[in-house]
């Protein structure tokens, strides 16, 4: 485990700076369920931050928790050094995260251009009678954040899908357009749930790619969660464990792979 | 600020012509690419300093006249200007197949020693640093798109832009160099360097001069009238001859406009953006439009569909003949503009076409309907025959004189004779200078004279004097009972029916004829969600019985046909299998430019071949694939042998004459 206040340098030559978001002795209950149990970590700049655990383990919520839509019961979170109060999704999207979901949500009727351009959202002041007009600051405002879609789309390279109807797309490329759109915002973490549940080999593969460069290019930190755990160690710089709602490991992968607590919540133990 | 205003005589080389067009034609538009949605551009003068810019940035990194440059990627714009760099300061350009596999490209940058390497981006980087060690003489990369490349260690590699900056920095330092080197550049010096596909054996380095490039660009541009007002879709690989006298030859003669697309699925939406007045492609791109085309007009309203096959119908009947400017009567005229208005406009500007003036097809030989298809619809679509060593013309079709069969007349400049062997030479401007570092094979491919074989057998037709090919001459052989064996002539045949993708016909030497036959999956796939037949892999829907039985019929229908020609009955198809797999490039099946490599897959599939020979009606096989990243993998699969019905033909002694 690391830790340096300052923040580390990777194995490939990638400076990860100090904690962006923390999570202070988090418990989440629904009713008498505890989803999540007292777990603290934390997430540094630039780090690819994985999340995973079995079947349950609380990783979704736990992902909720930080995109701010679900509100612990007990314990804090922290974002760039500020203690969070509770806040609606909206006001935690303005903070600078972007999602993208286990379930892709994306407007089906609408084309892929118009599914990333929703993510520049929070960039466009003009009111809905400037845009219905679309003169003056309307039309500088969508030409403005059209280019930065642009860029996106080039990054992810899905020009040739630009007008296709969301619906008409297979699964592999819906889950880009995802992180397309969540990457139009610009964020400054972004969390992905499960971004290759799924996927063939080859699907996996470009989707590593695409968020290993992602977080190159951006400099974008990324926090995680994934079943595969070939593609999490991998693609991570830390991984955090969980199981039955509570933390089991936390470290590096090579850590959490001779861990012995996560290796039996794998390999099955009774638990007793 | 050298001023070198060449005049028209001084026009001998690419940079030169760079000079001539940034000055006449400086404000008019040389290259468009669409990225981020819009179409960029660049006029001829930002071309030019842009150019000089790149040229400056490589004698900055140390490029020496004589040095090989090898360009890697897909169709953009800096790519093509880094053929004209290059060529600026002395150096040759050489550009490769981007898609070719990591050890295809060592052996081709091993075999010119280049000693610098543009390429487009990290894919590409990254198959050169593969192969790193193997290449003693390689000094430097540069890359074009910078995405993904910041960890690499940059001791000895470049970005695009940067070598750019830095040619800008010091462009008191190399100007009067550049110029001089420039000045040097004659009609003899090497213009570009391209690899042949090579059908057999490893790849040659064609050598083209000055001369080649320009005076081939300037006669077939005068041939068909193409003037600086062409717009043309540049997509087709940049290491073959033809796009290179397209997109660079004609473009710089001319000063017309290329346009790259934003990337390779998008073509067909910037095909139809452009609207190119001058066009190019295989055959195989016409047949899969015309194949979409006839899937999507079966899912159209029934009205639609109705006029769209009773207009198509009067268009077969007369579209041809007014496009040569044959008579053809008033009402038929009338009928073909409210056709022109209700289906073949539209029609055209939903492929990209309506603006065609001038269109060709070469590489293979394209089916006649699908010729005929487009030509009914006014698209002057035509055929030319040539290749690398002649800086491909050889035969043209002039205007009003189009056939599906025959390839044209020789092409200005060029004279053709054959040979008792059949054998097509050529001698013309554009041949050759040398096979690079290969005496050998340039002595035996052009003699003292400068006749080149083509290594194609062909006649010229009584009458018309248009040349046919009828196959590669070394695959034209002899069947054991003294027949011809020229198997291109059956397998195209085959290649005509959309569910065929590929044939190879086997039986030189033999008592008789077998083939291997490849499915084409979009037309065969479509076929089947049609009729509900579910199927999980490539391999499970080639070996379905309604899929056999339908090959069946096309290749007994093509006995039958085969059968009407005297000289060529023996070559019909006795016993034939639809492989498991399509044949490759990948796996050295093909070549890169998608022509069967025939020993090598006579060899690979020799057990099915026997199977097919001996009788028995299944086989069981394992074949080794490779992979798009370079891994090998196999797959096995019990195939199912088909016989096919043969039309009976009366024996003949010896082939005619």
């Amino acid at each position: 485990m690391k830790d340096m206040e300052e923040g580390y340098i990777t194995e490939d030559g990638r400076t990860i700076g100090g904690v962006v978001m923390e999570m202070k002795n988090i418990t989440l209950r629904f009713g008498g369920v505890v989803a999540i149990k007292d777990i603290s970590f934390d997430i540094r700049e630039g780090e690819i931050r994985a999340i995973i655990g079995p079947n349950g383990a609380g990783k979704s919520s736990m992902l909720n928790v930080i995109s701010g839509f679900y509100v612990p019961q007990e314990g804090e979170v922290w974002f760039r050094g500020a203690k969070r109060p509770p806040m609606r999704p909206y006001e935690v999207a303005r903070q600078g995260i972007a999602r993208t979901f286990q379930n892709i949500a994306l407007f089906d009727g609408m084309s892929v251009l118009d599914n990333v351009m929703t993510g520049r959202l929070n960039y466009m002041k003009t009111n809905l009678m400037q845009q219905a007009l679309w003169r003056g600051k309307a039309e500088a405002e969508e030409t403005e954040n059209r280019e930065v879609v642009e860029r996106i789309i080039d990054f992810l390279e899905i020009q040739a899908i630009r007008k296709t109807p969301v619906a008409r797309l297979p699964y592999g490329l819906k889950k880009r357009v995802e992180l397309a759109r969540a990457l139009a915002a610009e964020p400054k973490l972004l969390l992905l749930d499960e971004p290759m549940a799924g996927m063939n080999v080859e699907e996996k593969e470009d989707m590593s790619r695409f968020i290993l460069d992602v977080n190159d290019e951006f400099g974008t930190t990324i926090a995680l969660i994934e079943h595969d755990m070939g593609v999490v160690m991998d693609l991570s710089d830390r991984v955090v464990v969980m199981d039955y709602g509570k933390k089991i490991g936390d470290g590096t992968p090579d850590e959490v792979r001779n861990n012995q607590d996560v290796i039996d919540a794998y390999l099955g133990v009774s638990h007793d | 600020m050298a001023q070198t205003q060449s005049g028209a005589a001084g026009m001998l080389s690419l940079p030169a012509l760079l000079e001539r067009n940034a000055a006449q034609f400086g404000d008019r538009q040389a290259y468009r690419e669409k990225e981020f949605g819009i179409w960029q551009c660049w006029t001829w003068s930002e071309v030019k300093q842009e150019i000089d810019a790149l040229a400056l940035g490589l004698i900055n990194l140390g490029v020496n006249e004589g040095d090989f440059i090898a360009i890697i990627g897909r169709n953009r714009p800096y790519l093509y200007w880094a053929m004209v760099a290059a060529q600026s300061v002395g150096a040759v350009p050489v550009p490769l197949y981007q898609d070719a596999v990591a050890e295809e490209m060592a052996y081709v940058l091993g075999h010119c020693g280049a000693r610098f390497v543009i390429a487009g981006d990290q894919e590409q980087v990254d198959k050169v640093i593969e192969v790193q060690d193997q290449l003693s003489n390689l000094e430097q990369v540069i890359y074009l798109d910078p995405r993904g490349m910041r960890k690499y260690d940059h001791h000895t590699l470049h970005q695009y832009s940067h070598v750019q900056d830095q040619g800008r920095a010091a462009r008191d330092e190399w100007t009067p160099d550049l110029e001089e080197r420039k000045a040097k550049l004659t009609y003899d010096s090497t213009c570009v360097m391209l690899y042949t596909s090579g059908t057999t054996g490893k790849p040659k380095g064609v050598v083209l001069s000055n001369r080649n490039v320009i005076e081939s660009a300037r006669n077939s541009a005068d041939f068909d009238n193409l003037t600086v007002g062409e717009n043309i879709l540049s997509y087709l690989p940049m290491a073959w001859v033809g796009d290179f006298i397209f997109s660079v030859g004609q473009a710089y003669w001319c000063g017309f406009c290329v346009n790259c697309p934003e990337s390779a699925d998008t073509m067909m939406t910037d095909l139809r953006e452009i609207g190119p007045t001058y066009f190019f492609a295989p055959p195989r791109v016409f047949e899969g439009q015309l194949t979409s085309v006839m899937i999507r007009m079966e899912d159209a309203g029934a009205l639609k569909r109705k006029m769209f096959h009773h207009f198509l119908e009067h268009a077969k009947k007369v579209g041809g003949k007014i496009l040569d400017g044959k008579p053809v009567g008033m009402m038929d005229r009338l009928k073909y503009k409210l056709g022109d208005i209700l289906v073949y406009g539209p029609l055209k500007d939903t492929l990209g076409y309506g603006r065609i003036r001038v269109g060709y097809t070469a590489g293979e030989a394209i089916g006649p309907e699908i010729f005929e298809f487009y030509r009914s619809l006014g698209i002057n679509l035509k055929q030319l025959y040539g290749q690398t060593e002649a800086t491909v013309f050889i035969t043209v079709q002039p205007d009003g004189e189009v056939r599906a069969d025959t390839v044209g007349v020789p092409a200005p400049g060029v004279e053709i004779k054959i040979d008792e062997r059949r054998e097509i030479h050529y001698r013309s401007p554009g041949t050759f200078v040398e096979y690079y570092n290969n005496p050998e094979s340039t002595a035996s491919t052009k003699d003292p004279e400068g006749w080149v074989a083509t290594g194609d057998a062909g006649f010229f037709e009584e009458g018309s004097g248009h040349l046919r090919i009828i196959d590669r001459a070394k695959d034209v052989g002899q069947m054991a009972d003294g027949a011809m064996f020229a198997p291109k002539y059956v397998e195209n045949k085959l290649k005509f029916y959309p569910d065929i993708l590929e044939a190879v016909l086997f039986g030189n030497g033999r008592d008789r004829c077998v083939a291997f036959i490849n499915i084409d999956l979009t037309a065969v796939g479509n076929w089947a969600e049609r009729n509900n037949i579910a199927y999980a892999s490539y391999q499970e829907l080639a070996g379905h019985p309604k899929v056999l039985q339908s090959i069946k019929e096309h290749v007994e229908t093509v006995n039958a046909s085969v059968a009407e020609d005297q000289m060529l009955s023996g070559c019909q198809v006795h016993r034939f299998v639809v492989l498991h797999k399509e044949l490759d490039a990948d796996d050295g099946e093909m070549t890169r430019t998608r022509k069967v490599r025939r020993v090598i897959v006579e060899d690979k599939y020799s057990d099915i071949i026997n199977a097919l020979y001996d009788g028995s009606s299944q086989i069981s096989t394992r074949t080794e694939v490779t992979y798009e990243d370079g891994r090998k993998g196999s797959i096995s699969a019990t195939l199912d042998i088909i016989d096919a019905k043969v039309v009976p033909v009366r024996p003949q002694s010896v082939a005619a004459e």
